[in-house]
């Protein structure tokens, strides 16, 4: 049943990519790590797509794919620099220490 | 000049702006200059109307002129317009010529007064609004007047405002004016709404007159008096005459021409203006001279018994106030207007002489402490010797004519009664009285002031008595304009006012004039409607001699005899003196009840319903914050951790619900 279609073999994948993200998100303490989990649901996300578009032979799925880069790009950028300026006030990147919004 | 009719209202308002802005700067001189050359500028205007008027023919004298659309708002249709006919042009002449004398007056008396130029300001603003009243051909207009006159009325009572007295005062005048103002709103409007149910929108007060045939009876009743209500108050009657005695806390010019010749009168030119809504009203009339004879007897028997002259003046204008009101009721609103007129002349000549006293006697109002001002003020003596004739009612002065004819229209109107005339009748005897009690005590006998204002009491400067002279001429020849046809005048005012109050009240039938003639007839006199009249008018005439001769008795040949008298009847002296008590019943029921009524308000619909309303929320709110607070715990994952449960949620839901 697999090997009759590929694209499925690709929705496992990233099945498995995005529940890796999402316990590593939810679970992981250093929040460099739970950075690059979020990173990893996005392309999880990012396979889904370009999987379907191969399979519907559809260009929907690939336009999205190149949004979805790109805010990821930009996502970077800005959650990098929140956590260098964190660590510069905090001295540290544990996320249970980063509870000032405790109601 | 038809198109120049605001010019009137013009000057006051233009001498009103230009004194509040520069008066800070200029001196008092050209204060005083600004302020009267307007009124005299006004006067001349009307003046100038008038004479145009004499030039047309009785149907042709009106003047109308829209300058500006006010309101303008579907079927209401609002526009800022004067109108001058017969009645206004005469209340015009009244207004600016008695109001520029006091004026004039006023630049003597205030001179030493810190307030000078305010109180000019005010005057003039005053007047102002008096002129809007009068000439505003709309009732929103009329309205405005009315406010105004009622704003000027506050500020200048309250004039000397760090006295507790006056500001007190002022207060009262307000806030009993505004009970009146309330009834006179609802008029306006329940008459707006009545005539727009019969397809007619309008608040002009000639398209009203056109149209008044389409409203019945009972509508117009109900609208007529709540008008008067507003009358009532303006006019100080009974039962909202109290502001009108704390009035007198003012400055005597400004009780002079507000509180005595031109805004208390305001009530009587209203129910003249719109005659039409009442002479479509017997039962409205009918109230209206009930309550007017009862003031004027009321106020007349307070007028005995007070030591103050001012308040003396006070309860007369109050009374006399009641006589024009009587006219009103009768039908005979020509006979009030020229009553209104002549009482204008008089009265701001009493009160002006008043003040000219108290000027004598620095500041001194107490009758008590007066006496003897014949020699020293001979100006003075005499002008207010002829407005004391002149409000007596003896022949040949003006008060004689117009009170006259009120009493005779009372008593052969078909809306009048024979006890209206009998009540009138002693009124007038009593107003004798006590103005002679007034004139007797201030003038005559000995000086019981004190050494030191004994030294200083010495005629008030021309500035001041060259007014009372005019008003003295005034008051002398002023009722000569309405000579009744029985003395061989042709009563020329009301041949003047008529085509503003169409056809005369007509007199009673001849059934009950028979009876009162066969009653004239077995005292000896002759049969005659004539004789009759004069008959009438020799008996109000004997019963003024009779007053004035027992003011004589009293205060020049006997005067012990008023003291004798107060302590034999004590009681009965106490009671009068006090103003019968009405004061004190008001402050019982109105001011305590109410401030009682306010305490219960504020505990429980403020205290309670108000206040629980706005902190049960609060605390609702409040406890749900504390609860709800938890859930922000602060840990990034912890919302991640939601979101996803709830994405899962939302999912399954989607996946799960196609089965079913």
């Amino acid at each position: 049943m697999l090997q009759e279609n590929p694209s499925d073999l690709c929705f496992i994948l990233s099945g498995v990519l995005f529940t890796i993200g999402a316990v590593g998100a939810i679970l992981r303490r250093n929040v460099i790590v739970v950075f690059m989990c979020i990173e990893l649901m996005l392309n999880a996300v990012n396979l889904v797509f370009i999987a379907a578009a191969s399979a519907l032979s559809s260009m929907d799925g690939s336009i999205f794919v190149f949004f979805i880069m790109t805010v990821a790009a930009v996502e970077a950028a800005v959650g990098l620099a929140i956590f260098v300026m964190v660590f510069r006030l905090q001295d540290t990147v544990n996320a249970d220490e980063m509870n000032l919004l405790k109601g | 000049m038809a198109d120049y009719i605001w010019l009137i209202p013009f000057f006051p308002a233009a001498g009103f702006i230009i004194n509040s802005a520069i008066g800070s700067r200029a001196s008092k001189t050209s204060v005083a200059w600004v302020a009267c050359l307007a009124l005299f500028l006004a006067f001349l205007s009307s003046a100038a109307v008038f004479y145009e008027f004499l030039q047309l023919p009785a149907t042709a004298r009106v003047f109308e002129k829209d300058i500006y659309t006010w309101i303008a708002s579907g079927e209401l249709n609002v526009n800022i317009g004067f109108r001058l006919d017969a009645l206004s042009v005469i209340m015009c002449l009244v207004v600016t010529g008695v109001g520029f004398l006091i004026h004039v007056y006023s630049v003597g008396y205030m001179h030493g007064d810190p307030g000078f130029k305010r109180f000019f300001i005010y005057l003039n603003l005053f007047v102002f609004m008096m002129l809007l009243l009068v000439t505003g051909n709309s009732l929103p207009l009329m309205f405005v007047g009315w406010e105004g006159v009622g704003l000027c009325s506050y500020l200048l009572i309250g004039y000397w405002y760090e006295k507790d007295s006056a500001a007190d005062a002022g207060k009262k005048a307000f806030i009993v004016n505004r009970v009146g103002d309330f009834g006179f709103l609802i008029g306006v409007f329940f008459l707006f709404i009545s005539l727009g149910a019969q397809g007619v929108w309008t608040l002009n007060i000639a398209e009203i007159g056109q149209n008044a045939h389409l409203l019945n009876g009972a509508v117009v009743t109900v609208i007529t008096l709540l008008l008067f209500v507003g009358a009532v108050g303006k006019s100080a009657q009974i039962p909202l005459y109290v502001w009108l005695p704390d009035a007198m806390e003012g400055p005597t010019p400004v009780s002079s021409l507000i509180h005595a010749a031109t805004m208390v009168t305001a009530g009587v030119y209203m129910i003249a203006r719109l005659n039409f809504l009442y002479s479509m009203a017997p039962d409205t009339l009918y109230v209206i001279a009930v309550i007017g004879v009862l003031t004027a007897f009321f106020a007349a028997s307070i007028g005995f018994a007070q030591y103050d002259i001012k308040k003396v003046l006070a309860y007369s204008t109050i009374s006399q106030l009641g006589f024009m009101f009587v006219a009103m009721g009768v039908g005979a609103y020509a006979a009030g207007i020229f009553h209104l007129m002549t009482h204008a002349f008089f009265k701001g000549l009493l009160f002006l002489g008043a003040g000219s006293v108290m000027h004598a006697m620095s500041g001194e109002l107490d009758l008590r402490k007066m006496g003897g001002l014949r020699k020293k003020t001979p100006i003075t003596y005499w002008t207010f010797f002829i407005a004391c004739l002149a409000i007596a009612g003896i022949p040949g002065f003006s008060g004689f004519f117009s009170k006259d004819e009120i009493l005779w229209k009372a008593f052969s109107s078909s809306h009048g009664d024979v006890w209206i005339w009998l009540l009138g009748a002693a009124t007038a005897g009593m107003t004798a009285f006590y103005m002679f009690r007034l004139f007797f005590g201030t003038f005559h006998g000995e000086c019981r002031a004190s050494e030191e204002v004994k030294h200083h009491i010495h005629e008030s400067p021309r500035v001041m008595t060259i007014p009372l002279m005019i008003l003295a001429f005034l008051s002398l020849v002023g009722g000569y304009v309405g000579i009744p046809h029985l003395l061989g005048g042709e009563n020329a005012i009301e041949k003047f006012l008529a085509p503003v109050f169409g056809p005369e009240a007509p007199m009673k039938t001849a059934l009950n004039f028979d009876i009162v003639r066969s009653a004239w007839a077995s005292s000896g006199a002759a049969g005659h409607d004539g004789s009759l009249e004069l008959a009438l008018m020799v008996a109000s005439v004997l019963i003024a001699l009779l007053g004035i001769t027992l003011a004589y008795i009293f205060y020049i040949k006997n005067p012990s005899l008023p003291q004798r008298f107060i302590e034999r009847y004590a009681g009965l002296f106490r009671w009068v003196h006090n103003k019968y008590f009405v004061d004190e019943f008001y402050d019982f029921i109105f001011v305590r009840g109410l401030l009682k009524l306010g305490g219960i308000l504020l505990k429980v619909a403020d205290g309670w319903i108000i206040e629980g309303a706005v902190n049960g929320t609060a605390a609702v709110v409040k406890r749900a914050g504390d609860r709800l607070r938890k859930m922000e715990t602060g840990y990034v994952q912890e919302y991640a951790f939601a979101i996803i449960v709830g994405a899962i949620i939302v999912v399954g839901y989607l996946v799960v619900r196609p089965i079913f």
